[in-house]
């Protein structure tokens, strides 16, 4: 197992490469999904004051 | 119509796009998440060290699938802008938009593992090596794509703009590809050809197109899932949009 780690002396250089690599996904995974709830909270709040300002003038 | 264009204008419509790109994606991430467990597998366990390089070459494995991935995200980025340009498709041009920090990722993780393999291997973290300096105005290219769409206010003309330099810049996707023949450089070159045998040993090569693989489906995903967003958010006042926040944001 540590031979394994070691990767023949060169384990910080394999294993910082695999680090960034699933890294930097998990950021592309995690970014769009924060950005949806941004998206649908502000898309809830513009609906909501559409319903209120027909509730207001119902003949507009 | 003939089906292809009949299924063309109906992927393309909005609804339907978000609909399928939205049962789609967690398939595609399902697949790349399986695709890179069995590529690391096989490249990290199964494989043998290198000759030369011993067990430093295993950076290939993500180094090398990301690098096709930075080019083959620019030439869809490139080739969904030119249609979005001429053909005025909005799914065309948030497809270019949302695949454009996907790719910077990418060509990202590209430099950043070369520099890591490139220290032990050469002595040095960068040199201005034809490639290596290639791949970083790619990257270049792909952060002034983003930034370009970001600085203007309506979305479509953004995107067009955008667009624009993502089709010039396509030159530039030659020029990384064929870099290493190009000029003497300290990078090497190709070992895996679609045409005539690699210079590659097969115990290495499988797990290299596995991962190949799975990045791709991984692309698709983020992009599914990112396109999904532009989307609903360039929609807001079309019927299917609001029913989409209601069903899925909760009753306002």
């Amino acid at each position: 197992m540590s031979s394994f780690l070691d990767m023949g002396g060169y384990g910080f250089y394999v294993w910082a490469s695999y680090a960034v690599f699933f890294i930097l996904l998990a950021i592309d995974f995690i970014a769009p999904r924060l950005r949806r709830r941004r998206v649908l909270a502000e898309l809830r709040g513009r609906l909501r004051r559409q319903q209120r300002k027909n509730q207001e003038s119902p003949t507009a | 119509m003939n089906t292809l264009t009949l299924w063309f204008h109906k992927f393309g419509s909005p609804p339907v796009f978000h609909r399928i790109a939205g049962r789609l994606a967690p398939w595609l991430y399902a697949g790349a998440l399986l695709g890179m467990l069995i590529g690391l597998y096989g490249g990290l366990v199964l494989a043998p060290p290198d000759y030369q390089q011993s067990d430093a070459y295993r950076i290939i494995f993500i180094h090398v699938p990301c690098a096709w991935m930075s080019l083959f995200i620019y030439f869809f980025m490139a080739a969904n802008a030119f249609v979005a340009l001429v053909w005025r498709i909005k799914i065309s041009e948030i497809l270019a938009m949302a695949s454009a920090p996907i790719g910077a990722a990418f060509t990202a993780i590209t430099l950043a593992t070369g520099s890591l393999w490139g220290k032990p291997m050469w002595g040095t973290w960068w040199t201005w090596d034809a490639r290596l300096t290639s791949e970083l105005v790619l990257l270049f290219l792909y952060l002034g794509v983003i930034g370009l769409n970001h600085a203007i206010e309506d979305r479509r003309q953004a995107a067009r703009a955008a667009g624009f330099l993502a089709l010039v810049g396509v030159v530039n996707v030659p020029i990384v590809h064929f870099s290493v023949n190009w000029w003497n450089t300290l990078h090497q070159g190709s070992t895996v050809r679609l045409i005539g045998p690699s210079a590659i040993d097969a115990s290495m090569l499988w797990p290299l197109l596995v991962m190949a693989l799975a990045t791709k489906l991984w692309f698709f995903a983020s992009l599914f899932v990112r396109a999904r967003n532009d989307l609903l958010e360039l929609e807001a006042g079309k019927e299917w949009a609001r029913a989409e926040v209601l069903r899925e944001g909760g009753t306002p």
